[in-house]
């Protein structure tokens, strides 16, 4: 079906931003909580010396990446939350129903991952960067990997969700593939100081790109170069908005 | 011929597991009927109109809305039926307004916050409008779907089951409103499973049993030709029906009865019943009755007589 309900799919943009701005405890102000915790913890462990390899006081390091891993993580939890919600209190049948076609679904349910991401980015900036002395240098490719990066989640979120049975499949998917790939995504730390084995391990883990480039854009150095990475995102983003797009045609594990 | 609003042919439907729902389903509903879809838990009802909603997916088989080919033109048919499912279930982060809300913009229609407010009122849901949907009663839920299907004024409006868990009089005021509606033109296809209500509402009947039809007629053509109309005559303790008697009156298939006989009248052109002929055969066989009375099957009766006539066939 091509496009031909754009109020339909402003709706349930609203529908799917609504969802998060209704308990903003637990969508906004908590992962800010959690980052200034994070702050608060390699404070007292490490000090805010300089990152090695990179020449840059540790807290510049770390603060991009705890924005970057938070949007990461609200925008595919955003998807992911009203999909399996939907299919287990059976009200994704009205998201069936409605003359929405699968680009509108798809597009309405990225835009408002995207929308959360933002929304999360700019308060954590707002509490955290009181703490370092950052700089916005390459503010595009913030936003680029920003933007990018939370499309791509969001559309984990939503095949994930669609993968989902019920609840524990997708905690199965959260804790076990996103939160360990968003930690060990070189948030922490800098993939120099890990060992040749591990940096290579590391080469294969699409957030670690994001991250970087991310952070790159805050700080101007970074562990890779990121307008090298540029065009693998813009592909592979494509790519998930393109499957996101067959299945949500295809209504796969949706109907029956 | 009076245009379709819908037309089904051939539909067929089996599950994953292999359960075969629909077995070749066909059926029209004119433009402006108040249309019955009957048949015992299982028959197929759902699926068929899980299907409509796009809920389920199709096996073989075409349907058309109001001449519109329902798998080419999905967006149309969506914007052109409102379809109560079966299953009652809603987002719990929204009330009942903002409900009917979201489900007319995504339906592709600015709210019409006065139509919104007189469906609220119509299903009795304005004081509770501003309630979670979770504190709603069973019956609100059922309501509050019904008002759902309407929100975005579909001339072809689906209902599974609408009135299961609504109490008496406000089920009569939701059959009030449907009727209404149906007077003003909405064509409306129902299943339930309070066959008195299905008999006095609707104009057309389909009775669907193990995913075939097994009846499909105007409502008054089948309880006038399949609805047996008896008549009863009591003769007293010691009345015996013999073998003579039978073949005598061979004509009206007749039965003991208790104390007496039952006659089967049929329906006669020109006039009501061969009520008089029966009655004739049977006085001038036992003489005059010491009681006497008509029995008219009603539609459960001839749901029931159906459906266990097809349970027959499919087991021989
Ligand atoms: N999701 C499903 N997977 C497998 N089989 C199913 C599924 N849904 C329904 N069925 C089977 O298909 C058949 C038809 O079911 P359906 O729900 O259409 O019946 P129905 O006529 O609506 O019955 P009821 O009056 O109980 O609502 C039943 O035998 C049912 O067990
Ligand atoms: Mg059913």
């Amino acid at each position: 079906m091509w496009p031909v309900n754009p109020r339909g799919c402003w709706t349930l943009f609203v529908r799917e931003s609504h969802r998060f701005l209704k308990v903003k405890m637990q969508t906004i102000v908590a992962p800010a909580l959690t980052a200034v915790l994070y702050l608060m913890v390699f404070h007292y462990a490490m000090g805010n010396r300089s990152v090695p390899g990179l020449d840059v006081p540790y807290f510049d390091f770390l603060i991009p990446g705890l924005v970057m891993m938070s949007m990461l993580q609200n925008a595919f939890a955003n998807t992911s939350s009203s999909i399996i919600v939907g299919k287990v209190m059976n009200v994704h049948i009205y998201l069936l129903m409605a003359p929405l076609s699968a680009i509108e679904a798809i597009a309405a349910f990225l835009a408002a991952a995207v929308l959360r991401a933002l929304v999360v980015a700019a308060v954590l900036l707002a509490v955290l960067a009181p703490f370092s002395s950052l700089g916005f240098e390459h503010i595009a490719l913030i936003l680029f990997y920003g933007v990018c990066g939370s499309i791509l989640m969001g559309c984990f979120g939503i095949i994930g969700g669609m993968w989902s049975k019920k609840f524990d499949d997708m905690a199965l998917i959260s804790n076990f593939l996103i939160m360990p790939l968003t930690f060990l995504s070189g948030v922490f730390y800098s993939v120099k100081q890990l060992p040749p084995m591990w940096q290579q391990v590391n080469n294969f883990n699409p957030f670690f790109y994001l991250i970087d480039g991310f952070r790159f854009g805050f700080i101007g150095v970074g562990d890779t170069n990121p307008y090298t990475a540029l065009w693998v995102v813009r592909i592979s983003t494509l790519i998930c908005m393109g499957a996101c797009w067959y299945l949500w045609q295809i209504g796969w594990k949706l109907k029956e | 011929m009076a245009e379709l609003a819908l037309h089904i042919d051939g539909l067929t439907k089996s599950y994953n597991n292999g359960k075969q729902a629909l077995k070749g389903v066909s059926l029209d509903v004119p433009a402006g009927s108040f249309y019955a879809l009957l048949g015992p838990n299982g028959a197929g009802k759902s699926t068929l109109i899980n299907i409509l909603a796009d809920i389920v997916r199709p096996g073989d088989g075409s349907i058309s809305l109001f001449g519109h080919d329902l798998f080419a033109d999905r967006a149309w048919c969506k914007r052109h039926m409102g379809v109560v499912p079966q299953e009652v279930a809603f987002d719990p982060f929204f009330n009942p307004r903002e409900v009917l809300k979201i489900t007319s913009g995504m339906f592709g229609v600015k709210p019409d916050m006065t139509w919104i407010d007189e469906l609220l009122g119509r299903l009795e849901l304005t004081e509770h409008c501003n309630k979670n949907t979770r504190q709603l009663s069973g019956g609100m839920r059922r309501r509050l779907l019904v008002a759902q299907a309407l929100v975005h004024r579909p001339p072809l409006v689906i209902l599974d089951e609408p009135t299961a868990g609504v109490d008496v009089e406000l089920r009569r005021r939701l059959w009030d409103f449907m009727r209404e509606l149906n007077a003003a033109g909405t064509t409306i296809l129902l299943t339930t499973h309070y066959l008195e209500e299905a008999e006095e509402l609707c104009d057309h009947v389909t009775i669907v049993d193990k995913g075939t039809v097994v009846a499909d007629r105007p409502m008054r053509e089948l309880m006038r030709d399949v609805a047996g109309r008896y008549l009863w005559l009591s003769y007293g303790d010691d009345f015996v029906l013999t073998q003579e008697d039978e073949v005598a009156l061979s004509a009206f298939q007749p039965r003991t009865n208790g104390k007496g006989v039952s006659l089967t009248l049929r329906h006669v052109e020109g006039a009501a019943s061969s009520f008089h002929a029966a009655y004739e055969a049977a006085v001038t066989r036992f003489g005059p009755p010491q009681d006497a009375g008509v029995r008219q099957e009603d539609l459960e009766d001839v749901f029931i007589r159906l459906t266990h006539e097809n349970d027959d066939k499919v087991n021989a």
